[in-house]
């Protein structure tokens, strides 16, 4: 990486550009926009080496606004063009962004694929849980019985729990926010960054057009503290007004205490991002809040542990193969069995 | 006792055996020996889908046909001087191939009652032993026999002894034709160096194969085929995919631009990949996405980085990536797709070869989506095509289609090898700077060539974004302007269509420039219209043949050709696709000659077919 302290600091507006924004008024994707050219300068890493990829989608034309290096591909693909792109280039700092349809409808195999090799890049997801690009059908994460254009009578799908998928697919990086808690989802940016790594980091963007108020539940004061669970690494799970409720692990299964009758913060479930059993029953913490007696939505780093990345480790075997034979195309092209024709 | 040899011009032997016969190996080890003679060559595997059909069927023969000749040769040959079959199926599949009064060799103990009801023969009824033989001189051998006679002494199973039997036939036939076994012996043992047990006995047995000829004294003739008479230099032999490969290779390192491949697996492309991804030492970068879809778009990612971006595959898999080659066409970034096509449609006929995609490389893709094709016409050409693909992309900042073929993919011929020196160079220019008074990049600013800047991520004052929408004339800016579409739309087109003026003239491969009759040609279907023509215009007719390898856009003086002669007859192993392009651009009443059986077309039936037309 270039020496950057030579530089005059770059600020959020070195990374707006000139061209007019188009999401609606209202959506929540312009908070996720201001976070991230926020977040960018206090990076540390040249403008130019940072490479933002979008799919298709409302989301997804994220690139135009950034002026950093950026490709707006075809719906769903965008984890499979980072991927070419960070193999051969290992040194850029690549960032995905896609929506709930883009990444786990039509590019759903790109992704999964992309979280096994491990490729070092940032995928940011923005649920809405809604199709807005084509005007509100249901989308993979849309919840059952949801009406919408395409399902008049109720969607019949059972929805993809987006993080449970990554972890499935052995992502190093899990974790959620939300477009309406700027500081959170900058340190979340941050995390995401920091991790060497494929990181998946799903946000929760709500789609004021086609499914306002999706979030409402988890994002809105009246119910913000009732209803989430902000992880923080080592410390217990508390949530509620003033804290007062916890979590604990009953054997496998998470049970809300409440600390007023008695129970201790020492008995609660105390956050470990880097235990891959406990962040497997993290992730499955799904409950829909309108049953009685769910469990807190969680935000947060789900899980994160290091493993070899894939351009890392290929870079590496051509560099082996190199220091053991150089190509050298003349012998390439001769071959072991030449004959001569005067 | 007497022996004498026979000097012969022309050979053709059909090695046929069930798949796991190793008969492909047999092949290629008795074409390395004759092409290190000298000899001319052409070579046509062909072998079923199945890895292992059940052993002993109809279905899982698998063949290999080679033709060797003092003579210049340009295809595998028409039919067979001799048919070694292996078993009863393999000998039923092939013997129409063979020539009256050929020579088989025949594995005796693949004609027990089991191998002869496998393959359908009436119970009670042995073709060695009915009379149905009788046109043709048979040669029995117990090959399964004498193989274990031969490794008597060794302690492996029966099931690996029996493995080494092809090497027999392969002894057999080298003792037949005068031959030296030194190349075999090198292969095996670089093959089997860490299992001495395994290289011996397939050394045993390949020298009791040869002493069998030598000893038995029913055999009284050996033969002999002189060198061929061929352009002085050094040759190797060489298949077509793997020459492919080594084209992308060289173009890569004349280049500078590091290779990024991203490739699913498909027949008859996977060859491809697997030579490919051998040669990390020269900075080659092989993917195996998850899909074809995958495959191009890493491939436009790491384009787009900079990389020498390739994405190879066949018929399938090129409808998988028709979407995202629009993609490249709307990033104008250099890219190669290569499309070693099989017979169609959907799964089709994935281990038999045919020019299957010419329209889909055209036409395929929605919009107006124009990329320059090019196509290969032997294997040893599918080396140049390559290398001249890469050229195109990178200098004229397009992706390009390079078709092949399942033929001249698995087919092999004698190739003189260039030096690296004699290699064109490939310039490339990234764009590193702002130009004078450019405040900003102008991503779609053209050059002469109306190619627009390479200009890759890292590059500092360059920063851009570009996309599939529809961009801006110069600003590369999203736009929905009409008169803007309309003008991408042309430029586009353009800009393939300008290529004509940086590739070569169209040339007469051999007869007069003027006459009756032109018979125009692409890809595999080279050595037979060459063959066929040459025999034709040796006997004085008025007919000439001319071979395209760039089919989009087409050279300049194409029409001035055509124009030259009274007919035209396109030639294609297909339904008729070059055929409706031609007829569409040089408004000419061509006829077509179509074999759509899955294999090359021959010299013998394209001469009646020409002569139709004289």
């Amino acid at each position: 990486m270039s020496d950057t302290t030579t530089l005059p600091p770059l600020t959020a507006k070195d990374f707006s550009t000139d061209q007019e924004v188009r999401w609606c008024p209202g959506c929540g994707d312009y908070s996720i926009l201001a976070q991230v050219q926020k977040v960018m300068p206090t990076l540390g890493i040249p403008r130019e080496n940072i490479v933002i990829i979008s799919g298709i989608g409302c989301s997804s034309r994220f690139p135009y606004y950034m002026n950093t290096y950026g490709m707006h591909s075809i719906h769903g693909r965008a984890t499979a063009v980072a991927s070419g792109l960070k193999a051969s280039r290992p040194e850029l700092s690549v960032w995905i962004v896609t929506g709930d349809g883009d990444s786990l409808s039509i590019g759903g195999n790109h992704t999964i694929h992309l979280l096994r090799r491990n490729f070092d890049v940032n995928i940011l997801l923005f649920n809405n849980q809604i199709y807005g690009l084509t005007k509100g059908q249901y989308s993979p994460t849309s919840e059952k019985n949801k009406v919408t254009k395409s399902t008049p009578f109720g969607s019949i799908d059972h929805p993809f729990n987006p993080l449970a998928l990554a972890l499935g697919a052995d992502a190093t990086f899990v974790a959620r926010t939300m477009d309406r808690d700027p500081k959170h989802l900058q340190s979340m940016l941050l995390r995401t960054n920091q991790h060497h790594g494929a990181s998946f980091l799903e946000i929760y963007q709500n789609c004021n057009i086609f499914n306002d108020g999706a979030f409402e539940i988890f994002t809105e004061k009246g119910s913000k503290a009732q209803e989430t669970l902000f992880l923080e690494q080592g410390k217990p799970f508390l949530f509620g007004p003033g804290n007062t409720k916890g979590i604990k692990l009953d054997g496998f299964t998470p049970r809300v205490v409440n600390l007023e009758d008695g129970h201790s913060a020492d008995d609660l479930w105390i956050h470990d991002e880097h235990d891959i059993y406990k962040a497997q029953i993290l992730v499955r913490i799904f409950d829909d809040p309108k049953i009685e007696g769910h469990l807190p939505r969680p935000f947060g780093v789900f899980y994160q542990t290091d493993r070899p990345c894939y351009e890392d480790v290929m870079a590496m075997q051509l560099e082996d193969a190199k220091a053991r034979k150089k190509g050298d195309l003349d012998k390439l092209l001769r071959g072991n069995e030449v004959w001569v024709i005067q | 006792m007497i022996r004498k040899q026979e000097v012969l011009q022309d050979v053709v032997i059909k090695f046929a055996g069930d798949s796991g016969d190793g008969m492909q190996l047999t092949g290629t080890q008795f074409t390395n020996n004759t092409a290190l003679l000298g000899i001319d060559l052409s070579t046509f595997p062909d072998f079923p889908a199945e890895i292992r059909a059940p052993q002993g069927t109809l279905p899982g023969v698998s063949g290999y046909q080679l033709r060797f000749s003092s003579d210049r040769v340009f295809t595998p040959g028409d039919a067979c001087d001799v048919l070694v079959a292996m078993n009863a199926a393999a000998l039923k599949t092939n013997l129409t191939a063979l020539k009256k009064g050929g020579k088989i060799i025949a594995n005796v103990d693949g004609f027990d009652s089991k191998n002869l009801r496998l393959a359908n023969y009436p119970e009670g009824e042995n073709p060695l032993e009915n009379g149905s033989l009788d046109n043709y001189e048979v040669i029995k051998m117990d090959v399964t026999k004498m193989t274990r006679e031969a490794l008597k002494e060794f302690t492996m199973g029966m099931k690996e002894k029996d493995r080494a039997k092809n090497m027999f036939v392969l002894g057999f036939l080298y003792w037949m034709y005068g031959r030296d076994m030194e190349n075999t012996i090198t292969f095996l043992k670089e093959k089997f160096g860490k299992k001495p047990e395994i290289f011996e006995s397939n050394l045993r047995v390949l020298q009791a194969g040869y002493n069998f000829g030598d000893t038995t004294e029913t055999f009284t003739t050996t033969y002999k085929v002189e060198k061929a008479k061929m352009l002085a230099g050094s040759y190797r032999s060489i298949m077509g995919n793997q020459a492919l490969a080594y084209g992308l290779i060289a173009a890569s390192q004349k280049s500078g631009l590091p290779m990024f491949l991203g490739s699913y697996p498909i027949t008859p492309a996977s060859d491809i990949l697997h030579e490919l991804s051998r040669h990390k030492n020269f900075g080659i970068r092989t993917f195996q996405a998850e899909d074809e879809i995958a495959a191009i778009t890493s491939s436009i990612g790491a384009a787009y980085g900079g990389a020498l971006g390739v994405t190879t595959t066949s018929g399938p898999g090129m409808a998988l990536k028709a979407e995202a080659m629009g993609l490249a066409v709307m990033l104008e970034i250099p890219l190669l797709i290569v499309d070693v096509q099989r017979g169609g449609p959907s799964t089709g006929l994935p281990t038999k070869t045919e020019q299957s995609d010419l329209l889909q490389a055209y036409y395929g893709r929605n919009g107006e989506c124009p990329m320059p094709v090019i196509s290969a016409s032997t294997p040893g050409d599918c080396f140049d095509v390559a290398y001249e693909a890469v050229r195109l992309a990178v200098t004229h900042m397009t992706p390009v289609i390079l078709l092949s073929d399942g033929y001249i993919a698995n087919g092999a011929e004698p190739w003189r090898f260039p030096s690296s020196n004699d290699l064109q160079p490939i310039h490339v220019k990234f764009k590193t700077e702002l130009g004078h008074g450019e405040e900003k990049l102008q991503p779609y600013l053209r050059d002469e060539k109306l190619a627009r800047p390479w200009a890759i991520p890292g590059t500092a004052g360059l920063e851009h974004r570009i996309g599939g929408l529809e961009k801006q004339n110069i600003t590369g800016n999203v736009s929905y302007e009409p008169e803007n579409h309309q003008l991408m739309v042309k430029i586009r087109q353009e800009k393939v269509d300008k290529i004509a003026e940086y590739i070569p003239e169209q040339k007469i491969d051999n007869g007069p420039d003027k006459g009756k009759l032109l018979v125009l040609g692409w890809g595999s279907t080279y050595g037979a219209i060459k063959s066929a023509v040459a025999e034709l215009v040796a006997q004085g007719q008025s007919v000439a043949h001319a071979h395209l390898r760039y089919v989009r856009p087409f050279p300049k003086n194409l029409g001035e050709i055509i124009n030259g002669f009274e007919k035209v007859l396109i030639p294609e192993i297909n339904n008729g696709q070059l055929i409706k392009i031609i007829r569409d651009v040089y408004f000419v009443d061509a006829k077509g000659y179509n074999k759509i059986m899955g294999v090359p077309i021959t010299k013998g039936e394209l001469v009646e077919e020409i002569k139709k037309h004289l």
